[in-house]
């Protein structure tokens, strides 16, 4: 029998393309869950995306900047605000600074490690979670930048997250409220140490494993101890907003905690790169208030 | 000139900046920073547009510019590589299949069928993520998709302004 011959090329059928794409799909995600092959694909897929991003972040930006540019009354407060809090902050700092001379003397004393300083470069969010699964976001600085993943992101007020991915120009940031993700912490006010693992909800942190007559209490605040070398150590994470202890389905105490830092109320953030205690080249960023040594007695001097 | 027939029947090839365009601006709405009650409603313009192309365009437009896609959008929201391109390949099956259907269908008849293509996208993507041991997020995740065949109707008569044909008054 003869084929009847095809009047416009199709190409192969619809299902065996399905099953192609499908299998294809299914293998990129199990390499990217458990391998990291897809650094070059997923980077070449960033630098496209990227304008798009940087595109649709624009509205919000705008609106922050029209609304600011209207409110003149609240600029006025504002500044008036930021006036009052540098000068508190600034006759924090001289006590900070001469506290960190002492420790660091101390510190030498006992031949113990001094802490690890850290430089920080601002950024901004251009993009927050879409979907109600990944507690993720997108930066607007990348390995141009010097940005490598590995790195904290913290806000005014604390820790936000860990910098999983970078791209030439942007980089991914987890969440500490992301599932997979876990900070070691410790409770300001004893001590006492635990990690502080997400969930995958909004804004919720859990400490697992923790015995029932346990001394946290609700409004204690946890920050990070420093003993993973990831976090720098005495950054706040989160604050305890729930204790349920006794429960009868488990052997440990259920503690849910809600994070100090918030992506949702700035949109700019601080990205932190751990330094060797041994080098001296920091503070080139205007971010960080720590001064160079000489720099730092002189002006203790002016004042 | 006989108007017995509906313009609509004869359309014109669309232009291929137009689709690249019409796929960057859904791509630009569907990454704009949102949260809250906003989030929950909106829909996937994205998938929308995908949807809308294949069926009328299914020689130039199928299920590799849809996987495509889908590994933009899983990059630029941060999800598991591959998860979109898989939710959207599915989603352009579905649509083929449905295609010489559709394409006789006025936009309302039209309405419910895309609705289900829009869930079978949703639904590959909750299915991924629950195999990757996240939380379900409860129903309301799935509220975009009514949101998306509501705004249907509007999203077909945007597309369709690049290739309908036009009224040329030399013609007769």
């Amino acid at each position: 029998m003869e084929t009847t011959p095809q009047f416009f090329k199709h190409g192969p059928s619809p299902l065996a393309r399905l099953v192609f794409f499908v299998l294809l799909s299914l293998i990129l995600m199990a390499v990217d869950t458990h391998f990291k092959y897809l650094y070059v694909i997923r980077q070449t897929v960033a630098v496209i995306i990227y304008p798009v991003q940087k595109m649709a972040y624009l509205p919000a930006t705008i609106y922050d900047t029209a609304s600011s540019f209207f409110d003149i009354q609240d600029l006025a407060n504002e500044n008036i605000r930021l006036k009052q809090q540098h000068l508190t902050d600034s006759e924090q700092l001289q006590h900070l600074l001469a506290l960190e001379a002492e420790n660091e003397h101390l510190r030498k004393l006992l031949r113990t490690t001094s802490r690890n300083k850290s430089k920080a470069t601002m950024a901004e969010i251009i993009s927050v979670p879409r979907d109600p699964f990944n507690r993720k976001i997108t930066l607007n600085k990348g390995t141009l930048n010097d940005i490598q993943s590995g790195q904290i992101v913290v806000d005014n007020l604390g820790v936000i997250g860990q910098i999983t991915r970078s791209y030439p120009w942007s980089s991914e940031v987890t969440l500490i409220t992301d599932k997979n993700h876990s900070v070691p912490v410790q409770v300001l006010r004893n001590g006492i140490r635990s990690v502080a693992s997400g969930t995958g909800k909004y804004r919720t942190l859990e400490l697992y494993y923790m015995a029932n007559n346990i001394d946290i209490q609700i409004g204690d605040v946890l920050v990070t101890s420093g003993i993973d070398g990831v976090y720098p150590s005495g950054l706040p994470v989160a604050l305890v907003s729930k204790i349920k202890r006794n429960n009868t389905a488990h052997a440990f105490a259920y503690i849910v905690c809600t994070p100090i830092a918030g992506v949702d109320r700035n949109s700019q953030v601080l990205i932190l790169s751990p330094q060797l205690p041994g080098s001296k080249n920091q503070t080139e960023s205007k971010s960080t208030n720590i001064q160079p040594k000489d720099k730092e007695q002189e002006e203790i001097g002016v004042h | 000139m006989s108007t017995s027939y509906s313009e609509e029947e004869i359309l014109l090839p669309a232009k291929g900046w137009f689709i690249v365009l019409s796929l960057m601006v859904a791509l630009f709405l569907n990454l704009l920073p949102l949260q809250g009650i906003a989030l929950t409603f909106w829909p996937d313009f994205v998938a929308l547009v995908l949807i809308y192309w294949s069926i009328n365009l299914p020689q130039r437009f199928g299920m590799s510019a849809a996987f495509g896609m889908g590994l933009l959008m899983d990059v630029g929201i941060g999800s598991l590589f591959g998860q979109h391109a898989l939710a959207y390949s599915v989603m352009i099956f579905i649509a083929l299949q449905l295609r010489r259907r559709l394409i006789i269908f006025g936009l309302l008849k039209q309405a419910p069928q895309i609705g289900l293509m829009l869930l079978a996208a949703q639904f590959v993507t909750l299915l991924t993520e629950l195999l990757n041991r996240a939380h379900f997020p409860g129903w309301y995740f799935f509220l975009a998709s009514i949101t998306g065949v509501l705004l249907w109707p509007l999203v077909c008569s945007l597309l369709k302004i690049s290739h309908s044909p036009k009224y040329d008054p030399n013609a007769l």
